[in-house]
């Protein structure tokens, strides 16, 4: 799973809908693989538009990385081409491949195995 | 074909789809993602007509053929089926495993959706309209989601189903197996003494090992559960769940619409 994911995924348990606590989720026990992509600062652009930045902090900070700036980057620091090369770099190749993703208002925990997060519940939670 | 295996109906929907669609997409999965990569052209167009720098989801992806079509879009992939998004994952595609019901996704985030020939293996109207109205509640205000089902009206296609026949039905998946080979026999030369005529015993082993090998090779038939869409059944299910109809028609065999969120 690519970090830019954690931005777009949530407990899946109904009742944590309502509550912001079940976003993002808390990652613990990850291993991590880079892979590189082509970069293409027009996309990092407008995924910088689509994301949570609070959210995508919180991530960054349980996978040891605290360097993120803690308001999202706008105006003249969007024609920094580094600032931009970062990002590509944490959004796009840096790749979840084993770990865990707990809710942080049910407690549930959620696995990433062979880099593919499972969100099936089990029945008497579906 | 179908009327030679009848469905258990004592289950409730939800064990229905465990046992005629997801075990199934898991058992044929291997077989099913290699016949899976020709890309519709109405999907294909649908996508074609995204903003540059969308972020959409694809329910129900099966083996993700369609992640990736464009790569100034951001696209995640989610289906139930474990065996399916293995081979996504394999394919290169972001992907995970999760139900169509409980999406793993924060709500109104989405720019787009797309959940091609999957809502039909829901098996009662609330279900299927329960699966758009999750689709939905993931997409901004005017996002919209391209859907997909197979129609009753095919009579010209391989299964002929038409209007007036039963709209739940279980299609067969015949699953191809390798078979084994058979033992050779020793090839024998001119000035080789000749065998032994074999015993009666010998001939009858050699029998049964013959039908057993032609029983292993027999291909298997999976039974998967669809329910045939009537020609405007989607956009009512879209619209009970709160969704607006902005186009829709007909594609090889399948009703397709664009529902749009309010
Ligand atoms: C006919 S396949 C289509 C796959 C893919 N969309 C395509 O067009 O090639 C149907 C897919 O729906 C998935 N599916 C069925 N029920 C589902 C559910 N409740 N949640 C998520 N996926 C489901 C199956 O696992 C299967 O991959
Ligand atoms: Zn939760």
């Amino acid at each position: 799973m690519k970090f830019l994911t954690t931005n777009f995924v949530k407990c899946s348990i109904k009742t944590c809908d309502a509550t912001t606590e079940s976003f993002p989720l808390k990652y613990t026990n990850c291993e991590l693989i880079q892979s590189s992509q082509d970069f293409n600062p027009d996309f990092i652009l407008s995924m910088l538009d689509r994301l949570d930045w609070s959210a995508l902090v919180k991530v960054a900070q349980d996978l040891g990385n605290s360097a993120l700036p803690p308001v999202k980057p706008e105006g003249e620091m969007l024609n920094d081409v580094n600032l931009l090369q970062d990002l590509h770099t944490l959004l796009l190749e840096t790749c979840i491949t084993e770990g865990e993703m707990t809710c942080q208002h049910c407690g549930h925990i959620y696995y990433i195995k062979n880099s593919i997060p499972n969100f099936l519940l089990p029945p008497h939670l579906a | 074909m179908s009327e030679d295996f009848t469905m258990d109906e004592s289950l409730d929907p939800a064990q229905r789809e465990l046992t005629y669609v997801h075990k199934v997409y898991n058992e044929i999965a291997e077989h099913f993602s290699d016949t899976r990569y020709k890309p519709w052209p109405v999907v294909t167009s649908f996508l074609q007509s995204r903003t540059s720098g969308s972020v959409g989801i694809d329910v129900g992806c099966g083996n993700g053929k369609y992640l990736g079509l464009r790569e100034d879009l951001y696209m995640i992939g989610s289906d139930r089926s474990s065996g399916l998004i293995g081979c996504a994952k394999d394919l290169g595609k972001e992907v995970m495993v999760s139900d169509g019901l409980s999406l793993p996704h924060p709500n109104n985030r989405f720019d787009f959706a797309i959940s091609i020939a999957v809502i039909h293996h829901f098996s009662t109207p609330e279900r299927r309209t329960q699966a758009i109205a999750e689709i939905l509640s993931k997409l901004r205000s005017g996002g919209e989601v391209l859907l997909y089902v197979w129609a009753l009206e095919q009579e010209k296609s391989r299964r002929g189903y038409k209007e007036g026949d039963p709209q739940d039905v279980l299609v067969p998946w015949v699953l191809q197996k390798k078979v084994p080979k058979r033992v050779k026999q020793v090839q024998r030369r001119k000035g080789d003494p000749k065998p032994e005529p074999k015993t009666e015993e010998q001939l009858r082993i050699e029998a049964e090992e013959e039908e057993k090998r032609k029983e292993a090779a027999k291909d298997e038939t999976k039974f998967r559960y669809y329910h045939l869409y009537q020609k405007g059944e989607l956009e009512q299910n879209a619209e009970a769940a709160g969704g607006i109809v902005v186009s829709g028609g007909y594609e090889r065999d399948n009703w397709y619409a664009i529902i749009r969120k309010p």
